[in-house]
Protein backbone atom coordinates (compact mmCIF):
# COMPACT_ATOMS: atom_id res chain seq x y z
CA UNK A 1 0.00 0.00 0.00
CA UNK A 2 1.21 3.39 -0.90
CA UNK A 3 2.13 5.90 1.73
CA UNK A 4 2.45 8.88 -0.53
CA UNK A 5 0.08 11.78 -0.88
CA UNK A 6 -3.43 11.33 -2.11
CA UNK A 7 -4.03 12.84 -5.53
CA UNK A 8 -4.91 16.50 -5.42
CA UNK A 9 -8.43 17.78 -4.82
CA UNK A 10 -9.89 21.13 -3.96
CA UNK A 11 -11.21 21.30 -0.42
CA UNK A 12 -14.27 23.22 0.71
CA UNK A 13 -15.53 23.54 4.26
CA UNK A 14 -18.95 25.16 4.02
CA UNK A 15 -20.67 26.16 7.24
CA UNK A 16 -24.29 25.70 6.24
CA UNK A 17 -26.19 22.86 4.61
CA UNK A 18 -27.39 25.30 1.94
CA UNK A 19 -23.81 26.25 1.02
CA UNK A 20 -22.80 22.61 0.88
CA UNK A 21 -25.68 21.69 -1.40
CA UNK A 22 -25.07 24.74 -3.56
CA UNK A 23 -21.38 23.88 -3.92
CA UNK A 24 -22.11 20.23 -4.72
CA UNK A 25 -24.63 21.28 -7.32
CA UNK A 26 -22.33 23.75 -8.99
CA UNK A 27 -19.29 21.47 -9.03
CA UNK A 28 -21.40 18.63 -10.38
CA UNK A 29 -19.93 15.24 -11.06
CA UNK A 30 -16.50 15.84 -9.55
CA UNK A 31 -17.90 16.75 -6.13
CA UNK A 32 -17.56 14.47 -3.11
CA UNK A 33 -19.29 15.10 0.19
CA UNK A 34 -17.18 14.07 3.16
CA UNK A 35 -17.93 13.86 6.88
CA UNK A 36 -15.39 12.01 9.07
CA UNK A 37 -13.58 10.72 5.99
CA UNK A 38 -13.09 7.16 7.27
CA UNK A 39 -14.59 5.67 4.15
CA UNK A 40 -13.73 8.52 1.77
CA UNK A 41 -9.99 8.88 2.35
CA UNK A 42 -9.30 5.22 1.56
CA UNK A 43 -10.93 5.66 -1.83
CA UNK A 44 -8.74 8.66 -2.57
CA UNK A 45 -5.54 7.04 -1.29
CA UNK A 46 -6.15 3.98 -3.44
CA UNK A 47 -6.95 6.23 -6.40
CA UNK A 48 -10.08 4.24 -6.98
CA UNK A 49 -12.16 7.42 -6.80
CA UNK A 50 -10.74 10.75 -7.80
CA UNK A 51 -13.04 13.63 -6.98
CA UNK A 52 -12.15 17.09 -8.21
CA UNK A 53 -13.50 18.75 -5.09
CA UNK A 54 -14.16 17.49 -1.60
CA UNK A 55 -16.88 19.23 0.37
CA UNK A 56 -16.18 18.59 4.01
CA UNK A 57 -19.37 19.06 5.98
CA UNK A 58 -18.18 18.59 9.57
CA UNK A 59 -18.09 22.34 10.16
CA UNK A 60 -21.82 22.71 9.60
CA UNK A 61 -23.55 23.75 12.80
CA UNK A 62 -26.67 21.94 13.96
CA UNK A 63 -26.01 18.62 12.24
CA UNK A 64 -24.66 16.87 15.26
CA UNK A 65 -26.10 15.88 18.59
CA UNK A 66 -28.65 13.52 20.08
CA UNK A 67 -32.05 14.94 20.98
CA UNK A 68 -35.17 13.45 22.49
CA UNK A 69 -38.24 14.72 20.67
CA UNK A 70 -41.99 14.19 21.03
CA UNK A 71 -41.77 11.48 18.37
CA UNK A 72 -38.69 9.71 19.72
CA UNK A 73 -35.01 10.27 19.17
CA UNK A 74 -33.29 12.45 16.60
CA UNK A 75 -29.59 12.03 15.91
CA UNK A 76 -27.77 14.53 13.71
CA UNK A 77 -25.89 12.99 10.79
CA UNK A 78 -22.56 14.40 12.00
CA UNK A 79 -22.83 12.82 15.44
CA UNK A 80 -19.85 10.54 15.97
CA UNK A 81 -20.21 6.85 16.66
CA UNK A 82 -18.42 7.32 19.99
CA UNK A 83 -21.05 9.85 21.04
CA UNK A 84 -23.78 7.35 20.18
CA UNK A 85 -21.96 4.53 21.93
CA UNK A 86 -21.59 6.56 25.13
CA UNK A 87 -24.85 8.52 25.21
CA UNK A 88 -26.78 7.80 28.41
CA UNK A 89 -30.06 8.48 26.62
CA UNK A 90 -29.31 6.08 23.78
CA UNK A 91 -28.06 3.42 26.18
CA UNK A 92 -31.17 3.68 28.29
CA UNK A 93 -33.84 3.64 25.61
CA UNK A 94 -32.30 2.54 22.32
CA UNK A 95 -29.43 0.34 23.45
CA UNK A 96 -29.52 -1.46 20.10
CA UNK A 97 -27.94 1.67 18.60
CA UNK A 98 -25.26 2.16 21.26
CA UNK A 99 -24.32 -1.52 21.10
CA UNK A 100 -24.08 -1.46 17.30
CA UNK A 101 -22.07 1.79 17.35
CA UNK A 102 -19.62 0.23 19.80
CA UNK A 103 -19.01 -2.64 17.41
CA UNK A 104 -17.98 -0.48 14.46
CA UNK A 105 -14.33 -0.43 13.37
CA UNK A 106 -11.97 0.76 16.13
CA UNK A 107 -12.08 3.37 18.92
CA UNK A 108 -10.11 5.89 16.84
CA UNK A 109 -12.43 5.43 13.85
CA UNK A 110 -15.53 5.76 16.04
CA UNK A 111 -14.13 8.99 17.48
CA UNK A 112 -14.30 10.63 14.06
CA UNK A 113 -16.64 8.46 11.98
CA UNK A 114 -20.15 9.85 11.82
CA UNK A 115 -23.58 8.26 11.83
CA UNK A 116 -24.28 9.77 8.40
CA UNK A 117 -21.00 8.53 6.95
CA UNK A 118 -21.58 5.09 8.35
CA UNK A 119 -25.04 4.88 6.79
CA UNK A 120 -23.92 6.32 3.44
CA UNK A 121 -20.66 4.37 3.13
CA UNK A 122 -19.91 2.48 -0.04
CA UNK A 123 -19.56 -1.28 -0.52
CA UNK A 124 -16.53 -3.09 0.86
CA UNK A 125 -16.11 -5.71 -1.86
CA UNK A 126 -12.35 -5.72 -2.21
CA UNK A 127 -12.40 -6.11 -5.97
CA UNK A 128 -14.50 -2.99 -6.23
CA UNK A 129 -12.39 -1.14 -3.64
CA UNK A 130 -9.17 -1.96 -5.40
CA UNK A 131 -10.40 0.03 -8.36
CA UNK A 132 -11.15 -2.71 -10.90
CA UNK A 133 -13.72 -1.93 -13.51
CA UNK A 134 -16.53 -4.10 -12.13
CA UNK A 135 -20.27 -3.59 -12.60
CA UNK A 136 -20.49 -1.32 -9.57
CA UNK A 137 -17.65 0.77 -10.93
CA UNK A 138 -19.43 1.10 -14.28
CA UNK A 139 -17.81 -1.85 -16.05
CA UNK A 140 -19.31 -5.09 -17.28
CA UNK A 141 -18.13 -7.94 -15.07
CA UNK A 142 -18.10 -9.10 -11.49
CA UNK A 143 -14.79 -10.40 -10.19
CA UNK A 144 -16.18 -11.85 -6.97
CA UNK A 145 -18.82 -14.09 -8.48
CA UNK A 146 -16.48 -16.26 -10.55
CA UNK A 147 -15.18 -19.80 -9.92
CA UNK A 148 -11.92 -18.42 -8.50
CA UNK A 149 -13.39 -15.27 -7.01
CA UNK A 150 -12.72 -14.75 -3.30
CA UNK A 151 -16.26 -14.26 -2.13
CA UNK A 152 -16.23 -15.37 1.47
CA UNK A 153 -17.60 -11.97 2.52
CA UNK A 154 -20.20 -11.71 -0.19
CA UNK A 155 -23.97 -12.07 -0.28
CA UNK A 156 -26.53 -14.81 0.19
CA UNK A 157 -29.49 -12.82 -1.07
CA UNK A 158 -30.40 -10.27 -3.69
CA UNK A 159 -27.46 -10.79 -6.05
CA UNK A 160 -27.94 -8.94 -9.28
CA UNK A 161 -24.68 -8.90 -11.21
CA UNK A 162 -23.03 -7.43 -8.07
CA UNK A 163 -22.71 -9.64 -4.96
CA UNK A 164 -21.45 -7.04 -2.46
CA UNK A 165 -23.07 -6.78 0.97
CA UNK A 166 -24.18 -3.90 3.16
CA UNK A 167 -21.18 -2.98 5.35
CA UNK A 168 -22.95 -0.60 7.72
CA UNK A 169 -23.55 -1.78 11.28
CA UNK A 170 -25.65 1.31 11.99
CA UNK A 171 -27.71 0.50 8.89
CA UNK A 172 -28.63 -2.90 10.28
CA UNK A 173 -29.63 -1.36 13.63
CA UNK A 174 -31.44 1.56 12.01
CA UNK A 175 -33.65 -0.61 9.81
CA UNK A 176 -34.58 -2.68 12.88
CA UNK A 177 -35.69 0.51 14.65
CA UNK A 178 -37.85 1.80 11.77
CA UNK A 179 -35.60 4.84 11.39
CA UNK A 180 -36.55 7.77 9.20
CA UNK A 181 -33.80 9.42 7.20
CA UNK A 182 -34.01 13.18 6.83
CA UNK A 183 -32.46 14.28 3.54
CA UNK A 184 -31.90 17.78 2.22
CA UNK A 185 -31.04 18.58 -1.37
CA UNK A 186 -31.45 21.16 -4.11
CA UNK A 187 -35.20 20.46 -4.15
CA UNK A 188 -35.73 20.80 -0.42
CA UNK A 189 -36.24 18.23 2.29
CA UNK A 190 -37.56 14.68 2.08
CA UNK A 191 -37.89 11.95 4.68
CA UNK A 192 -37.28 8.34 3.67
CA UNK A 193 -37.77 5.20 5.79
CA UNK A 194 -34.46 3.41 6.46
CA UNK A 195 -35.73 0.33 4.68
CA UNK A 196 -36.19 2.28 1.44
CA UNK A 197 -33.04 4.35 1.97
CA UNK A 198 -30.76 1.41 1.19
CA UNK A 199 -30.94 0.07 -2.34
CA UNK A 200 -29.63 -3.07 -3.99
CA UNK A 201 -27.92 -3.57 -7.34
CA UNK A 202 -31.19 -4.40 -9.08
CA UNK A 203 -32.37 -0.87 -8.31
CA UNK A 204 -29.10 0.94 -9.02
CA UNK A 205 -25.82 -0.90 -9.21
CA UNK A 206 -23.75 2.27 -8.80
CA UNK A 207 -25.28 3.41 -5.51
CA UNK A 208 -25.93 1.93 -2.06
CA UNK A 209 -28.59 4.46 -1.02
CA UNK A 210 -31.29 6.59 -2.59
CA UNK A 211 -29.18 9.72 -2.09
CA UNK A 212 -28.86 11.72 -5.28
CA UNK A 213 -25.91 13.97 -6.09
CA UNK A 214 -25.88 17.10 -3.92
CA UNK A 215 -28.23 15.55 -1.38
CA UNK A 216 -27.17 15.49 2.26
CA UNK A 217 -28.44 13.28 5.03
CA UNK A 218 -29.02 15.73 7.88
CA UNK A 219 -30.50 13.57 10.64
CA UNK A 220 -31.93 10.19 11.48
CA UNK A 221 -35.15 9.88 13.49
CA UNK A 222 -35.87 6.84 15.62
CA UNK A 223 -39.56 6.59 16.52
CA UNK A 224 -40.44 6.10 20.17
CA UNK A 225 -42.44 2.97 19.37
CA UNK A 226 -39.23 1.03 19.99
CA UNK A 227 -37.93 2.99 22.98
CA UNK A 228 -37.13 0.62 25.82
CA UNK A 229 -38.03 -2.51 23.84
CA UNK A 230 -36.07 -5.75 24.13
CA UNK A 231 -33.05 -5.62 21.87
CA UNK A 232 -30.31 -7.88 20.62
CA UNK A 233 -27.29 -7.06 18.47
CA UNK A 234 -24.52 -9.42 17.54
CA UNK A 235 -21.86 -9.13 14.90
CA UNK A 236 -19.52 -11.90 13.86
CA UNK A 237 -16.32 -10.71 12.18
CA UNK A 238 -12.84 -12.16 11.74
CA UNK A 239 -11.45 -9.79 14.35
CA UNK A 240 -13.44 -7.83 16.89
CA UNK A 241 -11.72 -4.61 15.87
CA UNK A 242 -11.61 -3.14 12.35
CA UNK A 243 -13.35 -5.96 10.58
CA UNK A 244 -16.74 -5.73 8.97
CA UNK A 245 -19.56 -8.10 9.79
CA UNK A 246 -19.49 -11.48 8.10
CA UNK A 247 -23.03 -11.71 9.39
CA UNK A 248 -24.68 -9.49 11.98
CA UNK A 249 -28.16 -9.46 13.48
CA UNK A 250 -30.29 -6.80 15.12
CA UNK A 251 -33.65 -7.51 16.72
CA UNK A 252 -36.27 -5.46 18.54
CA UNK A 253 -39.11 -7.20 20.33
CA UNK A 254 -42.20 -5.96 22.20
CA UNK A 255 -43.77 -8.50 24.51
CA UNK A 256 -47.04 -8.65 26.39
CA UNK A 257 -47.38 -11.30 29.06
CA UNK A 258 -44.71 -13.51 27.52
CA UNK A 259 -46.10 -13.24 24.01
CA UNK A 260 -44.30 -11.35 21.24
CA UNK A 261 -46.58 -8.57 19.98
CA UNK A 262 -44.24 -6.81 17.61
CA UNK A 263 -40.87 -7.72 16.15
CA UNK A 264 -38.13 -6.48 13.86
CA UNK A 265 -35.30 -8.76 12.82
CA UNK A 266 -32.61 -7.54 10.44
CA UNK A 267 -29.36 -9.11 9.22
CA UNK A 268 -26.24 -7.34 7.96
CA UNK A 269 -23.57 -8.87 5.74
CA UNK A 270 -25.95 -11.09 3.79
CA UNK A 271 -27.38 -8.76 1.14
CA UNK A 272 -26.49 -5.46 -0.45
CA UNK A 273 -28.97 -3.80 1.93
CA UNK A 274 -29.64 -4.54 5.59
CA UNK A 275 -31.96 -7.55 5.15
CA UNK A 276 -35.22 -7.20 7.02
CA UNK A 277 -36.64 -10.67 7.74
CA UNK A 278 -40.35 -10.06 7.34
CA UNK A 279 -41.28 -13.76 7.27
CA UNK A 280 -39.52 -14.22 10.59
CA UNK A 281 -41.25 -11.19 12.07
CA UNK A 282 -44.65 -12.55 11.04
CA UNK A 283 -43.94 -15.89 12.58
CA UNK A 284 -42.83 -14.26 15.82
CA UNK A 285 -45.96 -12.22 16.41
CA UNK A 286 -48.20 -14.17 18.76
CA UNK A 287 -45.44 -16.62 19.71
CA UNK A 288 -43.64 -16.93 23.03
CA UNK A 289 -40.02 -15.82 23.30
CA UNK A 290 -38.37 -19.20 23.48
CA UNK A 291 -35.48 -21.16 22.11
CA UNK A 292 -37.83 -23.26 20.05
CA UNK A 293 -39.34 -20.23 18.39
CA UNK A 294 -35.82 -18.87 17.89
CA UNK A 295 -34.81 -22.07 16.17
CA UNK A 296 -37.80 -21.89 13.85
CA UNK A 297 -36.98 -18.24 13.17
CA UNK A 298 -33.43 -19.22 12.22
CA UNK A 299 -34.61 -21.86 9.77
CA UNK A 300 -37.04 -19.41 8.25
CA UNK A 301 -34.41 -16.69 8.02
CA UNK A 302 -32.10 -18.57 5.67
CA UNK A 303 -34.77 -19.87 3.32
CA UNK A 304 -33.86 -18.90 -0.24
CA UNK A 305 -30.20 -18.25 0.52
CA UNK A 306 -28.00 -18.69 -2.56
CA UNK A 307 -24.41 -19.37 -1.70
CA UNK A 308 -21.30 -18.49 -3.65
CA UNK A 309 -18.16 -20.65 -3.73
CA UNK A 310 -16.71 -19.61 -0.40
CA UNK A 311 -19.55 -18.29 1.72
CA UNK A 312 -21.55 -21.40 2.63
CA UNK A 313 -20.57 -20.89 6.25
CA UNK A 314 -22.78 -17.82 6.34
CA UNK A 315 -25.93 -19.92 6.21
CA UNK A 316 -25.59 -21.69 9.58
CA UNK A 317 -24.05 -18.51 10.99
CA UNK A 318 -27.10 -16.49 10.04
CA UNK A 319 -29.41 -19.22 11.27
CA UNK A 320 -27.76 -19.29 14.69
CA UNK A 321 -27.54 -15.54 15.03
CA UNK A 322 -31.25 -15.13 14.30
CA UNK A 323 -32.05 -17.85 16.81
CA UNK A 324 -30.08 -16.04 19.49
CA UNK A 325 -31.57 -12.70 18.52
CA UNK A 326 -34.99 -14.08 19.47
CA UNK A 327 -34.05 -16.25 22.43
CA UNK A 328 -31.64 -13.86 24.12
CA UNK A 329 -33.21 -10.46 23.35
CA UNK B 1 9.95 21.78 21.67
CA UNK B 2 11.51 19.14 19.53
CA UNK B 3 12.98 21.77 17.28
CA UNK B 4 14.74 20.20 14.39
CA UNK B 5 18.32 21.30 14.28
CA UNK B 6 20.12 21.33 10.99
CA UNK B 7 22.95 19.08 12.11
CA UNK B 8 26.36 20.19 10.87
CA UNK B 9 28.75 17.60 9.54
CA UNK B 10 31.41 16.82 12.11
CA UNK B 11 34.52 18.96 11.86
CA UNK B 12 32.78 21.97 10.38
CA UNK B 13 33.49 25.34 11.89
CA UNK B 14 31.75 26.08 15.16
CA UNK B 15 30.42 29.26 13.67
CA UNK B 16 28.39 27.26 11.26
CA UNK B 17 27.03 25.11 14.01
CA UNK B 18 25.92 28.18 15.89
CA UNK B 19 24.15 29.44 12.87
CA UNK B 20 22.54 26.10 12.23
CA UNK B 21 21.21 25.72 15.75
CA UNK B 22 19.61 29.12 15.53
CA UNK B 23 17.45 27.86 12.71
CA UNK B 24 14.61 25.76 13.93
CA UNK B 25 12.89 23.54 11.44
CA UNK B 26 9.82 25.63 11.94
CA UNK B 27 11.62 28.73 10.85
CA UNK B 28 13.23 26.91 8.01
CA UNK B 29 9.87 25.80 6.75
CA UNK B 30 8.42 29.23 7.25
CA UNK B 31 11.08 30.67 4.98
CA UNK B 32 10.48 28.09 2.32
CA UNK B 33 6.77 28.65 2.50
CA UNK B 34 7.03 32.41 2.35
CA UNK B 35 8.75 32.25 -1.00
CA UNK B 36 6.32 30.16 -2.99
CA UNK B 37 3.19 29.19 -1.28
CA UNK B 38 1.40 32.48 -1.22
CA UNK B 39 1.35 32.67 -4.96
CA UNK B 40 0.02 29.17 -5.26
CA UNK B 41 -2.55 29.82 -2.57
CA UNK B 42 -3.89 32.56 -4.78
CA UNK B 43 -4.45 30.14 -7.62
CA UNK B 44 -6.24 27.90 -5.21
CA UNK B 45 -8.62 30.60 -4.25
CA UNK B 46 -9.23 32.14 -7.62
CA UNK B 47 -8.53 29.18 -9.85
CA UNK B 48 -10.98 26.84 -8.21
CA UNK B 49 -14.46 26.09 -9.44
CA UNK B 50 -13.82 26.59 -13.11
CA UNK B 51 -17.05 26.89 -14.99
CA UNK B 52 -18.86 28.40 -12.05
CA UNK B 53 -20.04 31.88 -12.55
CA UNK B 54 -19.33 33.37 -9.14
CA UNK B 55 -16.37 35.74 -9.02
CA UNK B 56 -13.70 35.81 -6.35
CA UNK B 57 -13.31 33.53 -3.35
CA UNK B 58 -15.88 30.80 -2.98
CA UNK B 59 -17.42 30.44 0.48
CA UNK B 60 -15.85 27.60 2.39
CA UNK B 61 -12.71 27.31 0.29
CA UNK B 62 -9.68 26.58 2.47
CA UNK B 63 -6.55 28.74 2.73
CA UNK B 64 -3.32 26.80 2.61
CA UNK B 65 -1.30 28.78 5.14
CA UNK B 66 -2.58 27.81 8.54
CA UNK B 67 -1.62 28.09 12.19
CA UNK B 68 -1.75 24.76 13.94
CA UNK B 69 -1.83 24.30 17.68
CA UNK B 70 0.57 21.40 18.18
CA UNK B 71 1.87 20.41 21.60
CA UNK B 72 0.95 23.78 23.02
CA UNK B 73 2.72 25.80 20.35
CA UNK B 74 1.35 27.70 17.40
CA UNK B 75 3.04 26.53 14.24
CA UNK B 76 2.57 28.21 10.89
CA UNK B 77 2.62 25.76 8.07
CA UNK B 78 1.60 25.40 4.44
CA UNK B 79 -0.92 22.59 4.23
CA UNK B 80 -2.20 21.10 1.00
CA UNK B 81 -5.93 20.39 0.81
CA UNK B 82 -5.22 16.67 0.35
CA UNK B 83 -2.71 16.41 3.20
CA UNK B 84 -3.24 14.15 6.19
CA UNK B 85 -2.30 15.22 9.68
CA UNK B 86 0.33 12.46 9.84
CA UNK B 87 2.01 13.94 6.75
CA UNK B 88 2.04 17.43 8.23
CA UNK B 89 3.35 16.27 11.58
CA UNK B 90 6.06 14.00 10.26
CA UNK B 91 7.23 15.70 7.11
CA UNK B 92 6.56 19.36 7.73
CA UNK B 93 6.84 19.78 11.48
CA UNK B 94 9.52 17.15 12.05
CA UNK B 95 7.44 15.35 14.66
CA UNK B 96 8.44 11.86 13.60
CA UNK B 97 7.46 10.22 16.88
CA UNK B 98 4.08 9.68 15.26
CA UNK B 99 4.47 6.54 13.15
CA UNK B 100 2.84 5.56 9.89
CA UNK B 101 2.02 1.87 9.75
CA UNK B 102 -0.80 1.19 7.34
CA UNK B 103 -1.94 4.70 6.33
CA UNK B 104 -5.46 3.21 6.22
CA UNK B 105 -6.88 3.60 9.77
CA UNK B 106 -6.18 -0.06 10.39
CA UNK B 107 -3.31 -0.12 12.90
CA UNK B 108 -3.29 2.91 15.21
CA UNK B 109 0.48 3.52 14.94
CA UNK B 110 -0.30 7.11 13.98
CA UNK B 111 -2.57 7.83 16.97
CA UNK B 112 -2.47 11.42 18.23
CA UNK B 113 -4.81 13.39 20.47
CA UNK B 114 -7.09 16.01 19.06
CA UNK B 115 -8.71 17.97 21.86
CA UNK B 116 -7.62 15.07 24.09
CA UNK B 117 -9.41 12.42 22.00
CA UNK B 118 -7.51 9.66 20.14
CA UNK B 119 -7.53 9.91 16.34
CA UNK B 120 -5.64 8.14 13.59
CA UNK B 121 -3.62 11.01 12.17
CA UNK B 122 -3.16 9.12 8.89
CA UNK B 123 -6.89 9.34 8.29
CA UNK B 124 -7.77 12.92 9.04
CA UNK B 125 -7.06 15.91 6.85
CA UNK B 126 -4.93 18.52 8.57
CA UNK B 127 -7.40 21.15 7.41
CA UNK B 128 -10.19 19.36 9.27
CA UNK B 129 -8.50 19.94 12.61
CA UNK B 130 -6.67 23.21 12.07
CA UNK B 131 -8.63 25.02 14.78
CA UNK B 132 -8.15 22.29 17.33
CA UNK B 133 -5.51 21.23 19.84
CA UNK B 134 -3.17 18.52 18.58
CA UNK B 135 -0.98 16.52 20.98
CA UNK B 136 1.63 14.09 19.73
CA UNK B 137 3.95 11.73 21.57
CA UNK B 138 6.49 14.59 21.68
CA UNK B 139 4.02 16.72 23.60
CA UNK B 140 3.31 14.58 26.63
CA UNK B 141 6.62 14.78 28.48
CA UNK B 142 6.77 16.59 31.79
CA UNK B 143 8.01 20.16 32.30
CA UNK B 144 11.58 18.95 32.87
CA UNK B 145 11.59 16.52 30.00
CA UNK B 146 10.72 13.51 32.14
CA UNK B 147 8.70 10.64 30.73
CA UNK B 148 4.93 10.73 31.01
CA UNK B 149 3.71 8.27 33.69
CA UNK B 150 2.29 6.05 30.93
CA UNK B 151 5.69 5.93 29.24
CA UNK B 152 7.39 5.28 32.56
CA UNK B 153 4.96 2.46 33.32
CA UNK B 154 5.53 0.96 29.85
CA UNK B 155 9.27 0.96 30.54
CA UNK B 156 8.77 -0.72 33.88
CA UNK B 157 6.46 -3.35 32.43
CA UNK B 158 8.80 -3.96 29.48
CA UNK B 159 5.77 -3.27 27.33
CA UNK B 160 7.25 -2.64 23.90
CA UNK B 161 9.11 -5.21 21.89
CA UNK B 162 10.15 -3.66 18.60
CA UNK B 163 8.54 -0.41 19.71
CA UNK B 164 6.96 0.60 16.42
CA UNK B 165 3.41 0.62 17.77
CA UNK B 166 4.45 2.17 21.09
CA UNK B 167 3.80 5.87 20.41
CA UNK B 168 0.27 4.96 19.32
CA UNK B 169 -0.29 2.72 22.33
CA UNK B 170 0.92 5.50 24.61
CA UNK B 171 -1.41 8.05 23.04
CA UNK B 172 -4.44 5.77 23.29
CA UNK B 173 -3.60 5.09 26.93
CA UNK B 174 -3.14 8.79 27.70
CA UNK B 175 -6.51 9.54 26.09
CA UNK B 176 -8.16 6.82 28.15
CA UNK B 177 -6.69 7.99 31.46
CA UNK B 178 -7.73 11.56 30.76
CA UNK B 179 -11.39 10.58 30.60
CA UNK B 180 -11.27 7.58 32.91
CA UNK B 181 -8.45 7.79 35.48
CA UNK B 182 -9.26 4.44 37.10
CA UNK B 183 -10.17 2.07 34.28
CA UNK B 184 -10.74 -1.64 34.65
CA UNK B 185 -8.53 -3.96 32.67
CA UNK B 186 -11.43 -4.55 30.29
CA UNK B 187 -11.90 -0.83 29.76
CA UNK B 188 -8.17 -0.60 28.95
CA UNK B 189 -8.45 -3.43 26.49
CA UNK B 190 -11.41 -1.71 24.81
CA UNK B 191 -9.58 1.65 24.69
CA UNK B 192 -6.41 0.13 23.21
CA UNK B 193 -8.23 -2.19 20.82
CA UNK B 194 -7.53 0.20 17.93
CA UNK B 195 -3.78 -0.23 18.30
CA UNK B 196 -2.35 -3.19 16.48
CA UNK B 197 0.92 -4.67 17.78
CA UNK B 198 2.67 -6.92 15.32
CA UNK B 199 4.86 -8.21 18.17
CA UNK B 200 1.80 -9.22 20.15
CA UNK B 201 2.81 -7.37 23.29
CA UNK B 202 -0.78 -6.58 24.16
CA UNK B 203 -0.75 -7.93 27.69
CA UNK B 204 2.40 -6.04 28.56
CA UNK B 205 0.80 -2.82 27.36
CA UNK B 206 -2.31 -3.53 29.43
CA UNK B 207 -0.11 -4.13 32.47
CA UNK B 208 1.52 -0.80 31.75
CA UNK B 209 -1.75 1.11 31.55
CA UNK B 210 -2.98 -0.46 34.79
CA UNK B 211 0.29 0.49 36.47
CA UNK B 212 0.09 4.04 35.18
CA UNK B 213 -3.51 4.31 36.40
CA UNK B 214 -2.50 3.04 39.83
CA UNK B 215 0.26 5.65 39.89
CA UNK B 216 -2.26 8.40 39.18
CA UNK B 217 -1.20 9.21 35.64
CA UNK B 218 -4.33 11.21 34.94
CA UNK B 219 -3.25 14.08 37.16
CA UNK B 220 -0.44 14.94 34.75
C1 LIG C 1 -10.41 0.02 8.99
C2 LIG C 1 -11.87 0.34 8.90
C3 LIG C 1 -12.78 -0.48 9.52
C4 LIG C 1 -14.15 -0.22 9.46
N1 LIG C 1 -15.01 -1.06 10.08
C5 LIG C 1 -16.34 -0.82 10.04
C6 LIG C 1 -17.25 -1.69 10.69
O1 LIG C 1 -16.86 -2.66 11.34
N2 LIG C 1 -18.57 -1.42 10.60
C7 LIG C 1 -19.04 -0.35 9.92
O2 LIG C 1 -20.25 -0.15 9.89
N3 LIG C 1 -18.20 0.47 9.27
C8 LIG C 1 -16.87 0.29 9.34
N4 LIG C 1 -16.01 1.14 8.70
C9 LIG C 1 -16.60 2.10 7.73
C10 LIG C 1 -16.74 3.58 8.00
O3 LIG C 1 -15.59 4.24 7.62
C11 LIG C 1 -17.11 4.04 9.35
O4 LIG C 1 -18.12 3.24 9.81
C12 LIG C 1 -17.50 5.53 9.49
O5 LIG C 1 -18.64 5.66 10.27
C13 LIG C 1 -17.75 6.31 8.26
O6 LIG C 1 -18.14 7.61 8.66
P1 LIG C 1 -17.41 8.91 8.12
O7 LIG C 1 -18.15 10.07 8.66
O8 LIG C 1 -15.98 8.84 8.43
O9 LIG C 1 -17.65 8.71 6.56
P2 LIG C 1 -17.13 9.51 5.29
O10 LIG C 1 -15.94 8.83 4.73
O11 LIG C 1 -17.00 10.96 5.58
O12 LIG C 1 -18.37 9.29 4.32
C14 LIG C 1 -18.69 8.02 3.81
C15 LIG C 1 -19.59 8.17 2.60
O13 LIG C 1 -20.83 8.71 2.97
C16 LIG C 1 -21.07 9.96 2.35
N5 LIG C 1 -21.61 10.84 3.39
C17 LIG C 1 -21.09 11.03 4.63
N6 LIG C 1 -21.90 11.81 5.36
C18 LIG C 1 -22.94 12.12 4.56
C19 LIG C 1 -24.11 12.92 4.75
N7 LIG C 1 -24.38 13.51 5.92
N8 LIG C 1 -24.97 13.03 3.72
C20 LIG C 1 -24.71 12.42 2.52
N9 LIG C 1 -23.63 11.66 2.30
C21 LIG C 1 -22.75 11.52 3.30
C22 LIG C 1 -19.76 10.41 1.77
O14 LIG C 1 -19.98 11.11 0.58
C23 LIG C 1 -19.05 9.10 1.53
O15 LIG C 1 -19.40 8.60 0.28
C24 LIG C 1 -14.62 0.92 8.75
C25 LIG C 1 -13.70 1.75 8.13
C26 LIG C 1 -12.34 1.50 8.20
C27 LIG C 1 -11.39 2.41 7.53
S1 LIG D 1 -0.99 4.42 10.10
FE1 LIG D 1 -2.78 5.34 10.77
S2 LIG D 1 -3.90 3.68 11.50
FE2 LIG D 1 -2.19 2.69 10.61
S1 LIG E 1 6.01 -3.70 20.01
FE1 LIG E 1 6.41 -4.30 17.95
S2 LIG E 1 4.57 -3.67 17.00
FE2 LIG E 1 4.07 -3.50 19.05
Amino acid sequence: MSRDMMPHFELYQPDTVENAIDLAKRIGEGAWIMAGGQDSLDWFKDRAKRPRAVIEITGIQGLSGIRETAEGLEIGALTTLTEIENSALVREKYSLLSTAAGRVASPQIRNIGTLGGNLCQDARCWYYRSGVNCYRAGGNSCYADTPQGLNREHCLFGASRCVAVSPSDMGTASVALDAQMVIRGPDGERVVPAEEFFIGPATDIRRMTVLKPAEILTAVRYPKTWAGAKFYFEKVADRNTWDFALVSVASALRLEGGTIREARVVCGGVECVPRRLKAVEQLLVGSPQSDEVGRLAGTTAVRGATTLNFNHFKVPLMENLVRRAIRDA
Amino acid sequence: MNEFRVAPASGLARAREDEATRYSRREFIKRVIASGAVASAATYIYGGLQGCSRQGPVPGFVERLVSLNVNGETRRVDVLPNETLAMTLRYKLGLTGTKLGCDRAECGACTVLIDDVAYNSCSVLTHSVRTRKVTTIEGIRGPNGELHPVQQAFVEELAPQCGFCTPGQVMSAVALLKRNPKPTRDECRHALSGNLCRCGAYDNYLNGVMRAAAAGAAST
